[in-house]
């Protein structure tokens, strides 16, 4: 036992020289590799940690939405509406929502607005998301100014700020109050948004929401699920579109790595016969080249999920940013809580680590089998 | 003892370069002697060397070494016997370039799975020996031909072998340097070595050190040389008495 892993630490220590030995051509391998898989490894992260966040955020969520359409499109919903649906077997509650969106043409960007259920800052007041804050450079204090939806201009005050902890989404979220939001849009007093409803027996949800549609042909319940599930194929779909762009440069790795390893130089062929001549088996030699990509390919997949790690929980992935956090101007500035999912890094780790280490050992024993003979000459 | 039975070498068989380098030689060589195998370039010297010390391996015939026969045996076992029986050293050197002159002289005993600090101690001793521990932590293209061929030697002798192989030794060394080497050669022979040796240099087969002298020339033996000291196997052997 104690032969073998004295063995192995000598073989080891020979592989380790001579990845040394060609410092520049391992060196610049271990950089592209380690740029490849940080890349990859990034969009792995951020595009899973943003969906679990979505999906935490939305487990407070309500658990059916119910919109109005007309001609396909999302409308207003009459408040009497209400009324029809609590009627329904198994519905617990059903309340209205007013919300939707402002366009700022100062700072050309787009901002959510709500009315909380209990807003208590009270008309004539308003809270901004940091986002907001940070573009606009507005704080608690300042007033605000909004083009109603007939051209007047009222004057908002800013009671806070939203706290940076929910930014996800409260980025670009102004809170306020319902008699601000119907002078800012018409909205009749009789409409709102859409409805939210809770259920008594969550397994009832879909029965309830085909209910819905057949006594009200015009509306459209959209489910928890389906909002979750459409989160996830935008990020699926954004993260795809970056791994499809990030897949030249792997292509381009793959044939560099492949001829790096494959192709053994005279001298790497010489040194290998020298090493049979003397007395190393081809399992020795298999082994030593064996550590010498295990070294290389290990080195840098640790060092691209680290560097990966630390570009998206640290520094809000800013080099993947436009593409994965979608159209908002205000890009929010969260931190995204570290979610790392180990299927996803195994795939990476057998597409990266297993090939590149295959490539090494194989031509490397294919020069071992021959005879030693050819280093007489 | 080694023993040769009709070895017949081929290289690139059924090839329009198909190439006879040994044809049917039948050999014996003792024990502890120190024999050299003298021949023009292109004579078959190298290639015997590489039989005999499995190397590789005859297209025919048969190769027995201490009465064993190893020409059928799997390559797992040659190089075993290459590593436990014999040291060889190189025309080129074959030293490998880019790491130190002791990390080369360990190299064949990484295998074996000896301690790395004894193996350090062994490789230095040997380096003491041939008078150039002070190149130790020197890298091998520093050095000169000299200095590389008694590294070389050191390498060769790490794991202690019976056997030392040596194919052109002083090719690249002048004549003061080459006498030298015969010094080491005969030293290896005094310590119970057997020395065998394929060189077209005079210093070498000329050397009083040497106890046999083999004429080879087109693959064949022209001479099967003699030894300074008869031994009994020698009047015994059926080839010997015939052809000494």
């Amino acid at each position: 036992m104690k032969t073998s892993i004295e063995r192995q630490k000598n073989i080891i220590d020979f592989a380790l020289s001579s990845l040394l030995r060609r410092k520049r051509k391992n060196a610049g391998l271990l950089v592209v590799y380690t740029l490849l898989v940080f890349a990859l490894a990034s969009v792995i992260f951020f595009s899973y940690a943003i969906k679990k966040e979505a999906s935490i955020i939305l487990q407070g969520s309500p658990e059916m939405i119910v919109q109005r359409t007309i001609a396909g499109r999302h409308d207003l919903i009459p408040v009497s509406y209400i009324d029809r649906i609590q009627k329904i077997r198994g519905v617990s509650s059903v309340k209205r929502r007013l919300w939707g969106y402002y366009y700022d043409p100062v700072v050309g960007a787009n901002y959510t607005l709500i009315v909380p259920e209990n807003f208590d800052a009270g008309v004539g007041n308003i809270s901004i998301g940091e986002g907001v804050s940070r573009t606009r450079l507005v704080f608690e204090g300042d007033t605000m100014e909004f083009r109603t939806y007939d051209g007047k201009i009222i004057e908002l005050t800013i009671k806070n700020i939203l706290s940076s902890e929910s930014e996800i989404i409260s980025s670009d979220l102004l809170m306020i109050s319902e008699a601000d939001f119907r002078r800012l849009f018409g909205t009749p007093e009789d409409y709102a948004v859409d409805l939210t409803l809770s259920v008594r027996n969550p397994r009832e949800l879909s029965t309830i929401a085909g209910k819905i549609s057949e006594m009200m042909p015009d509306t459209r319940p959209i489910l928890r699920d389906e909002i979750l599930r459409t989160y996830d194929s935008v990020f699926n779909w954004r993260g795809g579109i970056l791994v499809i762009i990030l897949s030249g440069a792997l292509l381009a790795f793959v044939i560099f790595a492949w001829d790096k390893a494959s192709g053994l130089s005279l001298d790497e062929r010489r040194e290998i016969g020298i090493l049979k001549a003397i007395g190393w088996e081809t399992s020795d030699i298999i082994q030593m080249k064996f550590w010498e990509g295990i070294a290389i390919s290990l080195t840098s997949f640790c060092s691209g999920i680290i560097f990966a790690y630390i570009h998206v929980f640290f520094t809000d992935a800013f080099l993947f940013e436009p593409v994965l956090k979608g159209w908002s101007v205000l890009y929010p500035h969260f931190k995204l809580v570290p979610f790392i999912d180990a299927s996803q890094i195994s795939t990476l780790f057998f597409l990266s680590v297993v090939p590149y280490t295959v490539a090494t050992i194989i031509p490397s024993w294919r020069a071992a089998t021959v005879d030693p003979d050819s280093v007489m000459r | 003892m080694i023993e040769l039975t009709n070895i017949r070498k081929v290289f690139n068989m059924g090839r329009p370069n198909e190439f006879t380098a040994i044809s049917g030689i039948n050999l014996q060589i003792d024990s502890n002697r120190m024999t050299v195998f003298r021949g023009p370039s292109g004579s078959g010297k190298t290639t015997l060397l590489s039989l005999i010390g499995c190397m590789a391996r005859p297209t025919s015939g048969r190769i027995y070494l201490m009465e064993k026969e190893i020409t059928s045996l799997p390559e797992r076992f040659l190089t075993e016997i290459r590593r436990k029986t014999f040291g060889f050293i190189f025309q080129q050197f074959n030293l490998i370039k880019g790491i130190t002159v002791l990390e080369n002289v360990m190299l064949p005993a990484y295998p074996t799975g000896e301690g790395y600090s004894s193996l350090k101690k062994r490789a230095m001793n040997l380096l003491n020996m041939f008078d150039i521990s002070k190149k130790a932590r020197d890298r091998v293209e520093w050095l000169s031909g000299g200095e590389a061929q008694r590294v070389t030697i050191a390498r060769a002798l790490v794991n202690n072998p019976s056997i030392v192989i040596a194919d052109e030794p002083t090719a690249h060394l002048d004549t003061k340097l080459s006498r030298e080497l015969m010094g080491i050669m005969r030293k290896l022979k005094e310590d119970g070595r057997t020395v065998l040796i394929a060189s077209h240099d005079p210093v070498v087969y000329e050397s009083d050190a040497v106890d046999r002298v083999i004429r080879v020339a087109d693959g064949r033996i022209e001479d099967h040389g003699w030894y300074s000291i008869p031994l009994s196997l020698h009047s015994m052997s059926p080839l010997f008495s015939s052809l000494s």
